[in-house]
């Protein structure tokens, strides 16, 4: 039965939920207002909100400045290779952590997961070194490969989570028929696991999109990506907000798109009803 | 061919052992059920014999050829699991099929022998439905079907109908009966439940604590117990275990009489007692009596016409010859 909600009660939960959402929403909001305002009407004070005269100027600008669509390929060309080959990797590792479990897996799990404590820059030194002596300095391969180092912790247990939820007796019924260890995973753990696969997926380009730290230190030109496109325009020519503004909106706006489109496919379960 | 012969089979999971040594002799065509309270190791035993888990030690010999270190799909063993196991992202056809997918059988022979098994299970007109669209009992005939399909040497039951509401599984218990006189294939079934075992077994493997306590027929079982732990177990409702003076009397440390061993009257007989329940189930009645014998109320069943009160007053008599004795060790007295 529905729980009895009083029209009072709902009107202020309604609100409280907006009022979050809107302060959470508020500095994307901001972004994109100033990147259509002038350098001086995004430093006026007190701050006018949408009573300006919108202008394209500031896209124009950082489009004859620099070329977006070659950061733009390389942040697509990182953040999926990177967890494209953190998939590979993490899903045998949680298949085997999921479903022949022992008694060191919670603690592999753990310390997997404590790698992600260490602060970065940390073994900035040595990773530096070992990319100048491997000439991967500003190459796309150097830095997929460590945003899939980074991440795959991350990747590593959210499968794990997912794949506890699939019930192990489909896989020995897999097995019972025959399917030998790679039909068990391409053919049943995968397709079952689809839509946790999808969240990972998802999270980890988002992750891998917004990795300043070591997009920021080991590109310069060739291999960096929109962090680097949005970095250009803050140091080096003093606070021009409204351009800045422009730049993030132009380097988020991919990734918006993609998190706003799959949420759906995200919130949706598989069809359940194989078991029980 | 379907025999399958476990020869000093053990398990154990670290230092606990689930299964100490075990052998046992299954036929080809048989119909054995395994049987035994939760936590007998009746479950692992199937699985042992599916090669879903790895023996400790000992052999696992199917149709002559030692199978222990074979995997699970190189058993010829078909498997059906408690929970249907189906794949929810295929089509129950889809599901069927699966294992003739797996052994790489050319389509044709593929739509036949899905087509057949669905005939046969009366899946004709859901074969293009996913498991979540299916009742309880049609998902059961999908994986009875997805076993059905492989031809397998023997097929394994492991609790197939315990997720099924009561209705609904004495009809899969003839169905799955009919089945085995149909295909005539050996059946190795788990059940914790002894009607089960009773209704569908040629044979009945009785466990507890990985042990085998006894193997028979159904009806070796109820009218010749091994022992007190069988003697409880098999027969519903239980057979009376009396202790003390009528069991000494009789040179046994126990004494088992089931309920329809003992006859009601009314007015004479050789043991009195008082009417404590009386369940009525219309064929017959079975009575509750408080008795000075025993602490727990022994069982008796009457017609179901019997005219019984609670607190009424009644006399046993238990017939001599279907006594079952006891020694102080609990094992049968012959």
């Amino acid at each position: 039965m529905a729980r009895n909600v009083s029209t009072g009660r709902k009107i202020g939960t309604t609100i409280l939920a907006w009022a979050v959402g809107l302060l959470i929403f508020f500095p994307i909001l901001w972004t994109f207002l100033t990147s259509f305002k002038t350098e001086l009407q995004a430093i006026a004070i007190p701050p006018v909100f949408v009573d300006f005269h919108w202008t394209l100027e500031n896209y124009e600008t950082i489009q004859s400045q620099s070329n977006y669509f070659h950061f733009m390929l390389n942040s697509v060309y990182l953040s999926l290779g990177s967890t494209l080959l953190g998939l590979i990797f993490a899903i045998p590792a949680a298949w085997a952590m999921a479903f022949s479990p022992t008694k060191r897996t919670k603690d592999v799990l753990l310390w997997m997961l404590s790698t992600k404590m260490l602060p970065a820059v940390g073994v900035l030194i040595p990773i530096y070194l070992l990319f100048v002596n491997f000439g991967l300095l500003d190459s796309r391969l150097g830095l997929i490969v460590v945003l899939f180092l980074i991440d795959l912790p991350i990747i590593v247990w959210m499968l794990y989570t997912y794949f506890k939820e699939i019930p192990g007796e489909i896989l020995e019924a897999a097995r019972m028929d025959g399917a030998t260890l790679r039909q068990e995973i391409i053919e049943v753990l995968t397709p079952m696991a689809v839509p946790g696969i999808a969240s990972t997926v998802l999270l980890n380009v988002i992750l891998s999109w917004n990795e300043a730290f070591w997009t920021l230190q080991l590109t310069t030109t060739q291999a960096a990506p929109l962090t680097q496109f949005i970095a250009s325009f803050s140091s080096p020519e003093g606070n021009f907000y409204a351009k800045l503004s422009a730049a993030s909106m132009l380097a988020i706006a991919p990734i918006l798109i993609v998190g706003w489109f799959s949420q759906k496919q995200l919130v949706r379960g598989l069809t359940f009803g194989a078991v029980k | 061919m379907g025999q399958i012969h476990l020869e000093k089979v053990r398990k154990a999971f670290g230092d606990v052992v689930i299964i100490p040594e075990l052998d046992l002799q299954i036929e080809d065509g048989e119909f054995v059920v395994f049987v035994g309270p939760s936590g007998c190791g009746k479950s692992t035993l199937l699985r042992l014999i599916a090669g879903l888990e790895d023996t400790t030690g000992g052999k696992i010999v199917i149709d002559g050829q030692d199978a222990t270190d074979l995997p699970p799909a190189k058993r010829r063993l078909a498997m059906v699991f408690q929970s249907y196991a189906l794949y929810p992202h295929m089509s129950v056809r889809k599901n069927i099929a699966f294992p003739l997918k797996m052994a790489k059988l050319d389509q044709g022979e593929i739509d036949k022998r899905v087509a057949n098994a669905a005939k046969i299970l009366n899946l004709d007109n859901y074969l293009d439905r996913r498991p979540g669209q299916l009742s309880g009992g049609q998902r059961q005939r999908v994986a009875i079907g997805r076993a059905i399909v492989r031809e397998p040497a023997a097929f394994l039951f492991d609790e197939p109908l315990s997720n099924l509401d009561a209705a609904l599984r004495v009809g899969m218990r003839l169905e799955i009966s009919e089945l085995h006189q149909r295909l005539e294939t050996t059946m190795i079934y788990v059940t914790h439940d002894q009607i089960e075992a009773m209704t569908m077994a040629d044979k009945i493997v009785v466990l507890r604590a990985g042990n085998i306590e006894q193997v028979g027929s159904p009806l070796e079982l109820y009218s010749q117990p091994r022992n007190l732990f069988v003697a409880g177990f098999i027969g519903s409702p239980k057979m009376n275990l009396i202790s003390g003076e009528p069991a000494s009397s009789r040179n046994a440390a126990t004494i088992g009489i089931r309920p329809e061993h003992l006859t009601l009257s009314t007015s004479e007989g050789a043991w009195k007692g008082k009417v404590k329940v009386a369940e009525h189930l219309g064929s017959d009645t079975f009575l509750h009596v408080d008795t000075p014998l025993h602490e727990e109320p022994l069982t008796v069943r009457a017609d179901g016409e019997f005219p019984v009160r609670h607190g009424a007053t009644v006399y046993l008599t238990p017939d001599e010859s279907k006594i079952h004795r006891f020694d102080d060790k609990g094992l049968a007295i012959r």
